[in-house]
């Protein structure tokens, strides 16, 4: 199948700047994940890969040919939307066999290959029906037969799943991911939901404001965001900010956080000014040997564990404890962090100050 | 605050039975949130309650009153709606106020400002408080009928799918809000939703109904550890728990015919082989499908398993649920 690699890709509208010059790999047989809120341009930046629109600056390459300029149908890639279009008035079969019968494709391997195709969707008792009458699940994987069926170098997905219920939303993504299991084609995946990135994307690309902020594998983006904003956005509760004003030397150990000495993965740069040191919830301990504390405003039960929300000198927090522990609201907890996981943020652009954890993930992206 | 009481209410529309036989008590101050798929008779309750409908048989008591006969009017209860409704000619603020200046309340002018000052910045729509209310986004728009509701002190509230509309960030802000105003206010809220994560975090009591009957009652918790049925076993959690014939682990009670294991209820490591065969880092955890004596199941480890596709892992049963041939618990 393919690599796709973008260079210093940039799009302009008019005076706004929709991707600012951006660049990342996309491997062989990798499922591809472009995360980011609405307007972020991930899927600007999809329909540049496509060619459906054409990038003001940079490069495009397809298994290393440049094809930038190239007109979306010489790509040989195969495009599935959120609105899944499927031609009404022709069956299940009729709708897949379609790209293949109007590319002049002899009948015999149309139908050997159609056949192929509902094998893999598993859609063989529905070849013969109208598309009219499927559920939504069944429109989709007819979508998706008429995608596959191609033959492409690449799939290239805006939110296929975006209008489907949370739980058959699920269903389906386990569906999907199975499917380029089994197939093996490098897939590039628009969402904005990070959960869906997290679970299904072998690496995952998070945009925002039209800038690619990180580019790794879903757990090292998880566990060493390279700004504030990826923090934020992905994992749920988001990742906590604690606000002190500070000075760091490089290679510190530790920061004073109203007045309690916190642990931290020693420092690789130095920094001052307002910081911001970030905490994932599940790696808040209580303990009440410390000296920092929170008080408790409100507990979500989630099953076996809970979210307890806290306020304390340096801000709100939200903290993931095994539901067994009674907290009530009100009371006062000292709380301890896990220090091998924390990073320090900085005030300008939000960037993540590099140390010993984290410049392994951050220095090669 | 009052509590709300349903003794035997049954509806039907046309051959269809909406609600069968349901009762139950809303105790005073409590949080109720009623859970099912659509078509369970969630949203025919809450128009039971608020006398939008009448019930065909069975009583509904607010405050020990029986409401049989009474409009919407008279009942005093604020509803909320999954498609807001709001003056389109008024601004945010005179929506908010209308239901305070109502010729009954005589609420004091400097009452009305105070209230609608405090709710409005609950729900982060402070900077918009002279804006038309059409001239408001869909996510604005539901929270300003939120308010509405807020504002007043009615004797129940009643929320059909409140939070649907918005985006997760805001709907994660308004459920911790929206708990916090009940619990301090001790109001009386029946409300309800089909996402599990708004009825588990938000509820005192929650009510699963299963086609128009009322199947359990109880604290989430109760709920999430002793499930009346897989039905109920299934409407808490996520990823769901995995049901799988009782006979393909060792141990199960006579008459169990499926076990019921939660994600985080199986232990590894420990007992018989299963093949993993996928592996999703979720950040916090890790996500394991297996593959075990043919049965798919789901279990979680830790955030940095080393753990791939195709390796072996023991596993066995940890807090499992036994239930019986019609799907009932049996232990």
């Amino acid at each position: 199948m393919a690599q796709i690699r973008i260079e210093n890709v940039r799009k302009e509208f008019g005076s706004f700047t929709a991707v600012q010059s951006s660049s990342f790999t996309v491997e062989d047989g990798e499922f591809f994940m472009l995360l980011g809120p609405s307007g972020c341009g991930k899927t600007t930046t999809l329909r540049m890969m496509a060619g459906l629109e054409l990038p003001t600056s940079g490069e495009i390459y397809i298994d290393g040919e440049e094809v930038g300029m190239k007109r979306a149908s010489q790509r040989d890639i195969a495009f599935v939307f959120q609105m899944f279009a499927l031609y009404p008035h022709m069956n299940v079969r009729r709708n897949i066999s379609y790209p293949l019968l109007s590319q002049g494709v002899p009948r015999a391997e149309v139908r050997q290959r159609v056949a192929e195709v509902a094998n893999i969707l598993k859609i063989e008792d529905i070849l013969e029906r109208p598309v009219g009458g499927l559920s939504g699940g069944d429109r989709q994987r007819v979508a998706l037969g008429r995608a596959i069926v191609r033959r492409p170098k690449a799939f290239f997905m805006d939110e296929p799943l975006g209008a489907l219920d949370a739980e058959f939303r699920e269903h389906m993504a386990e569906e999907l991911r199975a499917l380029h299991d089994r197939m093996g084609a490098t897939t590039v995946y628009v969402t904005h939901d990070q959960l869906e990135a997290m679970q299904m994307g072998d690496k995952i690309v998070v945009m925002n404001h039209g800038v690619v902020e990180q580019f790794g594998r879903p757990q090292e983006i998880y566990d060493w965001p390279a700004t504030k904003f990826v923090a934020k956005f992905i994992g749920s509760p988001a990742m906590n900010f604690l606000e002190f004003d500070g000075m760091i030397g490089n290679g510190a150990d530790s920061i004073d956080l109203s007045g309690q000495t916190v642990q931290v993965p020693v420092t690789r740069q130095g920094a001052k000014g307002r910081l911001t040191l970030g905490v994932r919830p599940e790696h808040i301990h209580f303990s009440d040997a410390s000296e920092f504390r929170g008080r408790v405003i409100a507990t979500e039960y989630l099953g076996t564990t809970q979210i307890v929300t806290m306020s304390t000198a340096n801000g709100v927090l939200k903290a993931r404890i095994s539901s067994h522990k009674a907290v009530i609201p009100g009371d006062l907890i000292g709380l301890e962090f896990d220090a091998r996981t924390l990073t320090i943020f900085t005030e300008e652009r939000g960037l993540a100050l590099l140390s010993q954890a984290n410049e392994g993930v951050l220095r090669h992206g | 605050m009052a509590e709300v009481i349903l003794r035997g209410v049954t509806k039907a529309f046309g051959n269809h039975v909406a609600l069968d036989n349901v009762s139950m008590t809303i105790p005073d101050g409590s949080f109720v949130v009623l859970l099912g798929p659509t078509g369970a008779g969630k949203t025919t309750t809450l128009r039971m309650v608020s006398g939008l409908d009448q019930p065909d048989s069975g009583d509904i008591l607010i405050g020990g009153q029986p409401m049989r006969s009474l409009t919407p009017a008279q009942r005093n209860v604020a509803m909320v709606f999954q498609q807001y409704s709001l003056y389109p000619h008024l601004t945010v603020r005179q929506n908010l106020e209308f239901p305070l200046k109502s010729p009954l309340l005589n609420t004091p002018q400097i009452e009305i400002e105070r209230k609608v000052k405090a709710i409005a910045e609950i729900l982060q729509i402070s900077h918009k408080l002279d804006n038309k209310a059409t001239a408001l986004s869909g996510g604005e728009m539901q929270r300003v009928s939120i308010g509405r509701a807020l504002v007043r002190n009615p004797q129940v509230y009643l929320m059909d799918e409140p939070l649907s509309s918005l985006d997760a960030k805001l709907r994660s802000d308004l459920r911790i809000e929206l708990k916090s105003i009940q619990a301090n206010s001790g109001a009386t809220l029946l409300y309800v939703t089909h996402d599990q994560i708004e009825a588990m975090t938000m509820a005192t009591h929650v009510g699963v109904l299963q086609n128009g009957k009322l199947i359990q009652f109880g604290s989430p918790r109760d709920l999430y550890e002793k499930p009346v049925s897989t039905y109920a076993a299934t409407r808490l959690g996520q990823p769901r728990i995995n049901l799988l014939p009782a006979d393909v682990f060792p141990g199960g009670p006579p008459l169990a015919v499926t076990i019921g294991l939660r994600p985080e209820h199986i232990t590894q490591g420990q007992g018989e082989d299963s093949l993993v065969t996928r592996v999703e880092h979720l950040g916090d955890q890790t996500r394991l499908h297996l593959s075990f004596r043919n049965h798919e199941l789901v279990t979680v480890t830790e955030p940095h398993s080393l753990l791939r596709h195709g390796d072996i892992v023991k596993i066995q049963p940890d807090k499992p649920l036994y239930f019986d041939a019609d799907g009932m618990r049996i232990s």
